[in-house]
């Protein structure tokens, strides 16, 4: 396979479009591309039916959950007068990614992986479907939106597929709450919501 | 529903406004969760148009476990008896998957010995699952218990050894990462070797039974076929793939583990019907074979675990991999992220079973209501893994 750089620069330069590479440090082969979700959807057609390229097949898709988190940074403050280094934290936004394993049957090639990410993890969690370019993403990206909460923009058929329809959380979040009394009522309502509002501080029960 | 090739669908009410009936009307019909022919808790809703179906949509859940949230709350090696709970025919397989990933992440190595235990579990794993499936085929066809119970006869001489080696016989949980858990006992290898002579002669008897028979090929010859590119973008891998005649096996094309060292072909299909996946799979059972007796040929002795790999305290450094292998019903693949820590900080599964039920309604549009359960039994589903 040509290096992901290389590939990095050819897509930039055929489709104009932005691409971050995100370094792996475990595998370095598989290292991956971040794409716009607004350009997705001409990427995918361009990887799938150019003959250099033709990735085929796409493998496998997942949903990653990033929640807000902090960090500590150095800044430079005027304290009394003084310029000084101080310690500040700072908290950075999360976000849901969703990643594509693809692979080339007709090269015998891969894997490529290429990553989306939506805006933030509550009002805006749209991506680009890819599921018109693969039809193998269909289940899979179901699955993400079901277990995640991302939107697929495009999908012929986004719904939950392993929870069912009147379930409302996303159970693959790191900040997913358990409901109370899980083996009596999974979704709770009445009683067992007043439950569990009473057992969790404000905000935190699953509602 | 507006993706390509989708049926265009009106139900008509019973009754017309004048209240006379109307013929014509569509027919919803629920095939499952309990359905005998669905392998378990998977549902169909079907619409039909007299016998013909022109929708199908699959319903899945019934036994979801959240896996995937139950791994990323605990150790690395503590998720491996739950990969024996995905696909609970090839426990051993989904081990091996796992265990490659982790592998992948930390970088250890395995031990050569440990190498051929795999590929030996492996391919009997292989070859036990694909007779059952043409047993459960054969049911699903209406052969009810002889085929099946001739599968199951020559299946319980695979576990029989499955137990001796890992002391259990479906949840087998026997990898470790960087190796095996225990080595073969005494006088094993000589059992398997009697085990993969005598299945020649099982197989023979299968197919003089069946492989001509009129009401076999009848039923499945043209049935449920998908084209080649159809097949590729729909994320078929496994018999389904090569039934349709693309040549990708992840044993050749991967050449994970030590596959480059033995010989074996790949069996291809040429219609991608419900035939085709049957005979791709008599054909793979006997491809095993051959792998079976060259590895036992050259198994060598030897450790069988990496000096390097930890039990306790096992924390990869951080990162990510993406490990698959060839199981029995397809491309088993395995995403990990570890941010450092002892578990895992994304736990994905590709389960390959799930991933084939994407063509299923493609499948069957068209067809009468009886070849679905013909076609279903052909993607060879285990709700385990399915479900997750």
């Amino acid at each position: 396979m040509k290096s992901l750089e290389t590939l990095q620069a050819e897509l930039t330069a055929a489709l104009a479009c932005s691409l971050e590479l995100v370094p792996n440090p475990a595998v370095p082969a598989q290292s991956s591309l971040r794409i716009r979700s607004d350009q997705a959807l001409a990427l995918a057609h361009f990887l799938r039916d150019t003959p250099d390229w033709q990735f085929d097949f796409c493998s496998n898709v997942t949903g990653i959950d990033w929640p807000d988190r902090t960090e500590k940074i150095k800044v430079k403050r005027l304290v009394d007068g003084v310029e000084k280094e101080v310690e500040e934290t700072r908290t950075v936004p999360g976000f849901l990614e969703v990643v594509y394993h693809l692979y080339s049957i007709a090269r015998q090639d891969g894997p490529l992986i290429l990553r989306q990410r939506t805006a933030n993890r509550d009002t805006d969690t749209t991506v680009t479907s890819l599921t018109p370019v693969w039809r193998s993403c269909e289940f899979q990206e179901r699955e993400v939106f079901d277990l995640f909460g991302v939107r697929f923009d495009g999908h012929p058929d986004l719904r939950r597929i392993l929870m069912w329809d009147g379930f409302v959380d996303f159970p693959m979040r790191k900040d997913y709450v358990e409901p109370d009394d899980y083996e009596y009522e999974p979704t709770p309502h009445d009683e067992v919501l007043e439950r569990a509002q009473r057992h969790y501080p404000a905000g935190e029960a699953a509602a | 529903m507006s993706y390509p090739g989708a049926p265009a669908i009106s139900f008509q009410p019973r009754y017309a406004p004048d209240g006379t009936e109307q013929d014509g009307e569509l027919l919803e019909v629920s095939l499952g969760p309990q359905h005998p022919s669905t392998h378990g808790v998977f549902r169909m809703d079907a619409t039909l148009d007299g016998e013909k179906v022109v929708r199908l949509k699959p319903v899945f859940g019934y036994l979801h476990r959240n896996h995937e949230k139950i791994a990323e709350g605990a150790s690395y090696l503590a998720a491996m008896p739950y990969t024996d709970r995905l696909d609970y025919f090839c426990s051993l397989t989904s081990n091996w998957a796992y265990a490659l990933t982790v592998e992948k992440l930390a970088g250890l190595a395995v031990p050569e010995r440990a190498e051929y235990l795999r590929v030996i579990t492996a391919e009997l794993t292989r070859i036990q699952n694909h007779a059952c499936v043409c047993g459960f085929l054969l049911q699903d066809m209406g052969a009810l218990g002889t085929p099946l119970m001739y599968a199951f006869r020559e299946r319980e001489r695979v576990l029989d050894l499955f137990e001796s080696l890992t002391g259990a016989r479906m949840m087998c949980n026997y990898l470790r990462f960087g190796g095996c858990r225990c080595d073969a006992p005494a006088g094993w290898l000589d059992a398997v070797r009697g085990v993969v002579a005598e299945f020649p002669r099982f197989l023979d008897e299968f197919e003089a039974l069946l492989s001509n028979n009129e009401i076999l090929l009848a039923r499945t010859q043209g049935i449920g076929a998908v084209s080649a590119a159809q097949a590729i973008n729909g994320g078929l891998t496994g018999p389904l793939l090569r039934a349709a005649g693309i040549n990708y096996d992840l044993r050749k094309v991967d050449r994970y583990g030590i596959y480059d060292r033995f010989e074996f072909r790949i069996p291809l299909g040429e219609h991608g019907d419900v035939f085709d996946r049957y005979m791709i799979r008599v054909l793979e059972i006997r491809e095993s074979l051959k792998i079976l007796e060259q590895a036992l040929k050259t198994i060598p002795d030897g450790p069988i675990i990496d000096p390097k790999a930890k039990l306790r305290g096992f924390r990869p450094k951080a990162g990510e991999a993406y490990g698959r292998l060839e199981s029995p019903k397809g491309e088993l693949g395995f995403y990990l992220i570890s941010d450092g820590g002892p578990n895992p900080y994304r736990y994905r599964i590709r389960p390959p079973s799930f991933i084939n039920l994407t063509l299923l309604e493609d499948m069957c549009l068209g067809r009468p209501l009886a070849d679905v359960v013909v076609i279903l039994g052909s993607i060879d589903i285990v709700m385990g893994e399915v479900d997750r």
